[in-house]
């Protein structure tokens, strides 16, 4: 009876100091177990996007050490993952498990959480003057869905998969591989771990929208809300919508699995193309997802390190809304040599061609923005600058793409991997570190290191570009992708982008430097470390903020 | 501290590499070491195809020709395979003019302005920024200008598609199997029929005692087939394209082919290739473990050589072929011989675009 009193006296007591400080913070178990705080589980998802990032491009070194010369070298080795191979078929097995891991690991666990679950948590509340997310206890069972996603996706690696252990079937999990090619739980495993990744975006995405729509503070319109805010509004959508297609996609692929069905079985009267046009149709606003909140990034920090408005800034934020429409009806340009009719691949050609428009908008009004500046060369401008030069590379490749009938020599080649490793591993990996750097002094209250931050960005443009600009030349000459050994033509451009690999490893062990020692002593950052150039609501807030922020809500004139 | 910083930075910059390259460099014994761990029997998929039972190979001859280093094969270059048929031609005359030109003068364009903006708009050369941030005209041209270009490159783009998609009646018909891990390849208007498998190598540990071992004149190392698929010389060769597990694609890059092939359809493609050779090709679609392990060897031969090596599989030419000594064995084998159209096959689809059947 006392106990119960204590404790209720103790709640109360508790609720009353909440009331009235701010910057009251729950005990340790309560505030990262069981937060509703947006920052805190901002934070949460940035430290397993930087854990999931460490697996993926661990299992990336895997794979360039493996492909550094011809030959089987690597994969016959017994490795932690995939343990006890014996022979050639598991070895190469194993290969298939690696590919389709770092696939779904750096999709799934590090680029999206980085940048939905983690800046956007973290900043679309601060920017546009809320106090909290909408809904602040579906934000935290969003974070803690990705927990046993990850467990069962890196446990599936290992039971088995068919030929070896492990889910051997790509990122993208086409059937018939996937179902009567893949026996054995692994290939389930792997699915439901999609299931809750995509359950996890999906409730993170009507958080987002219900936020951004009602908790705006007082004046600010829609057409006044900062671009990453925009950007964040329009990958919420793209979630949204595209997200219970793969949803259902991949429970036809269960059913196919274990319960007798036949959507993807020619034998029953099932299409396997048919798992595509559905993958598709959520894959490729996939990649916009991954992309368009690293443009609402880079935006800022154009702006911020120009000292000057965002140049064009209507045409920017509906540059983004039309990339998003766009890339809905465009998908089946990752299918072109699946046996489309020509009229199907003229449309998907054009269509495809005409998201240039738009990307070619928001690069000139990037550099619209730094021309009549005043520029500073801060860490997170220099990845700024990489990203706009890199995601240019990568966007023409993507137009040579496009083409339909050009298409039939690159699909399938190294060609596609450099492409997309272009706008992704140096686009969107490029805006994330940016975003990390640029809101580092606000999330920590700690300055990073300048020095080293640069040394981090000059070592990562050499080392990816080193790996990903010969892949262009292997795809060329012919190299298929998800190989596990090569004809000794295509030794020589392996061997130079497995030391790209190398460089760009000593990047990031420089950021890992960079982050524990700036966390430890970094220098204490101001409000607003980026001077009059950072306009937006996060830098009139203490570093880090409070606990609480805006119990007063700002106005916007 | 701030010297702390450097030297871990130095330390960070300099050792790792170093530290990654330490591990790889060690991989040259492991590659001899890995067959020992192989237990003897290794897989028996490759049991089933005895290679033995064949006759002697003659390097050079038909169905045996020797490659030609740097023709249908990689060759290290950083652009495409030489291409050998029209369609290969154009797209390639398309890709490595207007597409490559497109994209390298809009990528040094971008960084043109780039390292101008960052030169002269820097903080110490422009103190004080301009507050500008709209213009209208110039927002109207950066999104006219690209549409123009995009349309520029639309038009051969679509023209290339039409011609892709209008082959011209098929000479000769092959159907293409893909299975985990081989092709297999069947000529239905010559009763032609067989399996085509990657060459090991003679030290291959998973390499069954029956199985003919790679040398230089089947071709490059993880390229070279046991048995090529031959066709001929100037002749229109229609491919009939499906799988009997999950999907493959067949590829060949110096035809510009690429052909996914799905279980329970058969798609087609085309060639016509003018040049004598041998050119090779992939698997192009993740197929299981051994997905890099299933080449395509194609072999084209001029007209009358297609006939012996047709005759030499036990099969026969078509209706009014074009060598007249093996009319007789065509003859008696089947009453397509009596049809007047030579060179058009039964399959021929009601339409030029790609069948999209369901059998």
């Amino acid at each position: 009876m006392s106990t119960t009193a204590d404790s209720l006296h103790l709640r109360s007591h508790e609720a009353h100091d909440a009331h009235h400080d701010a910057d009251h913070k729950p005990g340790f178990f309560t505030r990262w177990f069981m937060s509703t705080n947006h920052k805190d589980i901002g934070t949460l998802y940035l430290i397993f996007a930087i854990v999931s990032g460490v697996i993926g491009g661990a299992i990336s070194g895997i794979m360039r050490w493996e492909l550094m010369e011809p030959g089987i070298q690597v994969l016959n080795q017994a490795w932690p993952i995939g343990a006890g191979t014996a022979n050639f078929d598991e070895w190469t097995h194993h290969w298939n498990v690696l590919i389709t891991a770092h696939g779904l690991i750096m999709v799934f666990f590090m680029v999206m959480p980085a940048m939905i679950g983690g800046f956007g948590n973290w900043f679309v509340p601060l920017m546009i003057g809320a106090p909290d997310m909408a809904f602040p206890r579906m934000n935290n069972i969003s974070f803690w869905l990705l927990i046993p996603s990850f467990c069962l996706l890196l446990g599936s690696t290992f039971v088995s998969g068919g030929t070896g252990l492990g889910a051997g079937t790509g990122w993208t999990v086409y059937a018939p591989l996937s179902t009567s090619g893949s026996a054995g739980p692994a290939v389930d495993m792997a699915i439901f771990a999609l299931h809750l990744a995509g359950a996890s975006s999906i409730l993170g995405a009507i958080n987002f929208i219900t936020t951004i729509f009602n908790m705006r503070a007082p004046g600010m319109t829609l057409h006044k809300m900062p671009l990453f805010v925009w950007s964040v509004l329009v990958t919420a959508f793209l979630l949204l919508l595209a997200l219970p297609v793969l949803a259902g996609a991949i429970t036809m692929l269960l059913t196919d699995r274990n319960f007798g069905t036949t959507f993807f079985d020619a034998s029953g009267g099932g299409n396997v193309v048919l798992y595509q046009h559905l993958f598709w149709f959520f894959g490729h606003p996939e990649v916009y997802i991954m992309i368009l909140p690293g443009f609402g990034m880079v935006s800022q920090i154009v702006a911020t390190f120009s000292r000057k408005p965002v140049f064009g800034y209507l045409g920017m934020a509906y540059a983004m809304v039309s990339i998003g429409v766009i890339g809905f009806v465009v998908w089946a340009h990752h299918m072109f040599t699946t046996g489309m009719n020509v009229d199907e691949k003229m449309y998907f050609t054009a269509a495809t061609m005409i998201i240039a428009v738009p990307t070619g908008v928001k690069i000139f009004s990037w550099i619209a923005t730094m021309w009549g500046g005043s520029i500073t060369f801060e860490t997170p401008m220099l990845w700024a600058i990489g990203f706009i030069f890199l995601f240019t590379v990568g966007g023409v490749t993507g137009v040579i793409l496009a083409n339909g009938g050009v298409d039939n020599y690159m699909h399938d080649t190294y060609y596609v991997v450099a492409h997309f490793h272009y706008v992704l591993s140096l686009g969107a990996v490029f805006a994330i570190f940016g975003g990390f750097y640029y809101w580092f002094p606000k999330m920590s209250g700690k300055m990073y290191n300048e020095f080293l931050g640069k040394v981090h960005f000059f070592l990562m443009f050499i080392g990816v570009n080193v790996i990903f600009f010969p892949m262009h030349f292997l795809g060329l000459d012919g190299m298929p992708r998800r190989i596990p050994d090569y004809t000794p033509a295509f030794a020589h451009w392996n061997y130079v982008a497995t030391v790209g690999y190398m460089i760009t490893i000593a990047g990031v062990a420089v950021f890992f430097v960079n982050l524990f020692w700036s966390l430890a002593a970094g220098k204490k950052a101001p409000n607003n470390p980026w001077g009059e150039g950072a306009t937006t609501l996060e830098w009139t807030l203490s570093s880090p903020p409070p606990f609480h922020q805006y119990s007063t809500l700002p106005k916007i004139d | 501290m701030r010297l702390i910083g450097w030297a871990i930075a130095l330390a960070a910059a300099g050792l790792t590499p170093a530290a990654a390259q330490t591990p790889a460099s060690s991989t040259t014994p492991t590659t001899a070491a890995a067959p020992a761990a192989t237990p003897p029997a290794g897989t028996a998929q490759d049991a089933t195809k005895p290679d033995a039972a064949q006759p002697a190979i003659v390097p050079g001859s038909v169905g045996h020709m020797i490659p030609t280093p740097g023709i249908g094969e990689p060759d290290g270059r950083k652009g495409v395979q030489d291409q050998v048929t029209p369609i290969g031609e154009e797209a390639a005359n398309f890709h490595n003019g207007p597409l490559m030109w497109v994209a390298v003068i809009i990528s040094v364009f971008v960084l043109l302005l780039l390292l101008y903006a960052m030169i002269r708009f820097r903080r110490g050369a422009n103190p004080t920024p301009s507050r500008n941030s709209h213009n209208t005209l110039i927002e109207v041209i950066w999104t006219l200008v690209p549409v123009l270009i995009l349309v520029g490159i639309a038009i051969p783009s679509i023209k290339l598609l039409r011609h892709q998609y209008s082959p011209p009646p098929a000479d000769v018909t092959v159907k293409v199997t893909g299975h985990q891990w081989y092709w297999s390849y069947e000529y239905p208007d010559n009763g032609v029929t067989f399996d085509s498998y990657m060459l090991k190598e003679a030290n291959d540990p998973t390499r069954q005692a029956n199985q003919r071992a790679r040398t230089d004149d089947d071709g490059p190392p993880l390229l070279a087939v046991d048995e090529r698929i031959v066709i001929p010389q100037g002749k229109v060769v229609k491919f009939l394209v499906t799988a009997d597990d999950v999907i493959h694609s067949f590829a060949v890059p110096a035809f510009w082919i690429k052909q996914d092939a799905n279980p329970g359809q058969v798609h087609e493609t085309w060639v016509k290739v003018d040049r004598p050779g041998v050119y090779f090709g992939q698997c192009s679609e993740l197929c299981g473990a051994r997905h890099g392990f299933m080449p395509i060897g194609v072999e084209v031969v001029p007209p009358t050589q297609f006939a012996e090596w047709v005759a030499s599989k036990g099969g026969h030419l078509k209706g009014a072929a074009p060598a007249a000594a093996t009319v007789a064995a065509a003859a008696p084998a089947t009453p397509a011989a009596a049809q007047p159209q030579a060179g058009a096959t039964t399959e021929q689809p009601a339409t030029n675009q790609a069948a999209t059947a369901q059998n």
